[in-house]
């Protein structure tokens, strides 16, 4: 066994310890602190904050890749032999799922393929009828096995709730933060998942696509997608959005007359056009390259990266402009000049005046920016720049699904898990930020 | 005024350079004219005359920034770069692959795009208003708090969910509409309602809380109060104060997008099959037709700084403290 990490591993764990580094910085100044504790004062902010929390959990487990060994042959070899094939540790949980591929579309629950084939039966007569799963209970004891997957999600969020409450107990805090709601969130989800995942042994629990795949599991793979191009693309984009927006701010002159043609011009380009120009060469580039990937795996996690390196260029824009606006106010103010008298550096004067007070604006638009960008992914893997096909993606789901509308019944059942799957993450997200932005934004004050 | 908006035109020029240099270094350096006639030839028969003799064809074989076999001014301008940003700037965009005229295809194809996307803007706009201004009236109720919280359902809904949902119901179980199509005329009626309605009611979440949240940085202004001490009924505060002051902030917002309608809806018309130029650019973009893309490019963005200018030219007709210098 040996751990792979792709590109987009690096870039997301990278982003996790740096989010829990700057989270532990920043509980050292009590006024943040005050800020973050009005912020989940909300029962809303504090549910959402929740589920946010669940999405990254699966972000973060379908971004361990490991490689198995292969069997040891006879031959003694020394070097250990690894499989082509890369599995994560999501892959690892749902392996039942990948296994029981069906051969084509069924609807949730079902015990029979959705479509009519043609059999010929032992009396050479043909006939059309339903063939049965081949991956699925009978069907009789669906009631029990709900019991018990119930039971066994109250029993692990009773588990953990108890060791939140005894831990928050011994710290001894007197927080009037909205617990009970984080608690109720938190038992709703672990028992629908653990309802979901022990059916998932019996069921195709969100019905099978075209080729039979499991949509739960597709669903599920799904999430690190969005999440991704979500975050990363922020990533990417916030130091070059701070770094210029700050300096067009502060230096004017000829600097500022740069920054601004720049991003004029960027954002006068009509942003769907741009990304598809984008995109388009870039998949001509790796045409010409197929050196840079050796598996298929790592070829759309390749073009997944420089999706979020093309839709970074393309977003910054806004910020900038944003952060030059205020970093301007700013720079008038009165202490901004004291510091100057004193002779205090330039960079002295940013890293203590300046950025601190453009914190707000930044986190705004990073929580504002992800929703919008988990709903870009959709329309953009639709018009055909988005993710590579062969990755899991809400919108391949949703791209996929669309040309089976006309048949009759619909086949409803990958539209809507891909759609209540996005909403969820989008509203919990639009919901949060709404409230950062009621708490931080300082002309908000009620 | 006349002298400023010159002005105006002439500050584009530089921006529509560097947008004509980023979509140059896109599709020529990132895609060199070889690869370009690869793809165009086929794998098969690809010899260097071939390539050659194409590029000739397209104009291609010139060097991209510096020709240095002619010698004085010629060494900039008898380059690639130059000879096709020249080109666009005369709006003469040339062929596309399947060797049609991407000039008048662009004119033939602006009539259906606009009847989609000027109606859609011309409702969204008034029912977003009206709906703000009915929210503002009734601000802290609890209308207005459960039309946020719908407004934020809205818009966590992806917009393909709308266009879906939309032909499902009114097209395949209750037959109101053609599922898509278009056709000229009063007759295309039938085929614009749905995508209209449906582009209204997607936007209608975050359209209702920008302009509710311009009205109500409004409603805390000084004059408000004293209109409303002169004993003004809170109607008329709310459309002769609060809608007036409010043009301004919407204006900057509004103008910007009028011109870009032309550029039509890239998945609306995909999905209703409405022969407009976001389809031609969505069949553009799956074939990797890159002369049309580039078309688009360029016309996309000359349509937005002419919104800029237009932007600016709207604020001193509305509001007679701002002065043109």
């Amino acid at each position: 066994m040996k751990l792979t990490l792709l590109w987009t591993d690096i870039m997301v764990w990278f982003l996790v310890i740096s989010l829990l580094v700057w989270s532990r910085v920043i509980s050292r100044s009590p006024q943040v602190k005050k800020q973050w504790h009005t912020i989940f004062k909300s029962s809303i902010a504090m549910a959402s904050a929740i589920i946010l929390l669940f999405y990254l959990l699966f972000t973060l487990l379908d971004s361990v890749h490991l490689r198995f060994s292969t069997q040891p042959t006879e031959t003694k070899s020394e070097k250990v032999q690894y499989q082509g094939e890369i599995v994560s540790l999501l892959d690892l949980i749902f392996a039942h799922n990948i296994k029981s591929t069906e051969r084509t579309y069924s609807a949730p629950f079902a015990t029979h393929e959705y479509a009519m084939s043609i059999v010929v039966d032992e009396n050479g007569v043909t006939k059309q009828e339903y063939l049965p799963l081949k991956h699925v209970g009978d069907g009789d004891d669906i009631v029990g096995q709900s019991i018990y997957a119930v039971f066994i999600g109250l029993i692990i969020s009773g588990v953990l709730i108890l060791v939140h409450m005894v831990w928050r107990k011994k710290r001894g805090f007197k927080s009037e933060l909205p617990w009970r709601t984080a608690y109720l969130t938190l038992l709703f989800l672990v028992v629908t998942f653990s309802w979901f995942y022990i059916l998932s042994y019996y069921y195709h629990v969100l019905g099978t696509d075209k080729v039979g795949g499991d949509v739960l599991y597709q669903s599920l793979k799904s999430i690190r997608t969005g999440v991704l191009i979500g975050i990363l693309t922020t990533l990417i984009m916030l130091p070059v959005a701070i770094i210029l927006g700050v300096s067009a701010g502060l230096f004017g002159g000829w600097i500022d007359d740069v920054i601004q043609y720049l991003y004029t011009t960027l954002s006068s380009i009509p942003g769907v056009l741009l990304i598809a120009a984008g995109v388009l060469s870039m998949q001509v580039m790796m045409d010409n390259n197929p050196g840079w990937f050796e598996s298929t795996l790592e070829r759309s996690d390749l073009r997944l990266l420089f999706l979020i390196m093309i839709l970074g260029i393309t977003s910054w824009t806004g910020l900038c402009r944003l952060l030059r606006a205020e970093t301007l106010k700013i720079s008038q103010i009165e202490f901004v000049t004291a510091a100057k008298a004193f002779g205090v550096g330039k960079l002295t004067i940013i890293r203590r005046h300046i950025i601190p007070n453009l914190m707000h604006i930044i986190l705004i638009s990073v929580v504002l920016d992800f929703s919008g960008l988990v709903l870009a992914e959709a329309v953009l893997s639709y018009v055909g720049v988005g993710v590579d096909p062969t990755m899991h993606s809400w919108g391949n789901m949703i791209n996929q699904a669309r040309l089976e509308m006309a048949r009759e019944p619909m086949v409803w059942w990958s539209l809507f898990s891909a759609f209540v799957f996005m909403f969820i993450l989008v509203l919990a997200a639009n919901l949060l930020s709404d409230r950062i932005q009621t708490v931080l934004d300082p002309r908000n004050k009620l | 005024m006349f002298a400023y908006i010159i002005r105006r035109v002439l500050y584009a020029i530089p921006i529509l350079i560097g947008v004509n240099l980023i979509t140059f270094i896109l599709f020529f350096m990132v895609n060199s004219p070889d690869d370009m006639a690869r793809a165009q030839l086929g794998a098969k028969q690809v010899t260097p005359e071939l390539i050659q003799s194409w590029k000739e064809d397209k104009g291609y074989d010139k060097p991209l920034f510096i020709n240095s076999k002619t010698g004085g001014i010629n060494t900039v301008t008898d380059t690639l770069f130059v000879q096709e940003s020249l080109k666009l700037f005369s709006f003469n965009f040339g062929f596309s692959d399947a060797n049609r005229d991407i000039g008048s295809d662009i004119k033939e194809r602006m009539v259906p795009s606009l009847a989609i996307a000027l109606p859609t803007f011309m409702i969204a706009l008034i029912t977003n208003i009206s709906l703000a201004l009915l929210l503002v009236l009734f601000r802290g109720s609890a209308l207005d708090t459960s039309m946020m919280i719908i407004a934020v359902m809205i818009m966590s809904v992806s917009g393909l969910f709308y266009i879906i949902a939309g032909q499902v119901l009114f097209s395949k179980i209750w037959h109101w509409v053609p599922i898509s199509g278009y056709e000229s005329g009063w007759g295309g009626i039938k085929f614009i309602i749905l995508p209209v309605m449906i582009g209204v009611f997607a936007g209608i979440g975050s359209g209702v809380r920008w302009y509710r949240s311009i009205f109500l940085e409004q409603i805390n202004q000084d004059y408000v109060r004293t209109a409303r001490a002169k004993g003004l009924s809170e109607l008329r505060v709310l459309f002769g104060h609060v809608l007036r002051n409010g043009m301004l902030p919407i204006l900057t917002g509004v103008v910007v997008v009028i011109p870009t309608l032309f550029m039509g809806s890239l998945i609306m018309e995909s999905f209703f099959g409405i022969p407009g130029l976001g389809s031609y650019t969505i069949d553009a973009i799956n074939s990797q037709d890159f002369a049309i893309v580039k078309a688009m490019v360029f016309l996309g963005s000359v349509l937005y700084i002419v919104g800029l200018i237009l932007t600016d030219i709207s604020y001193t007709l509305f509001d007679p403290r701002v002065k043109l210098s």
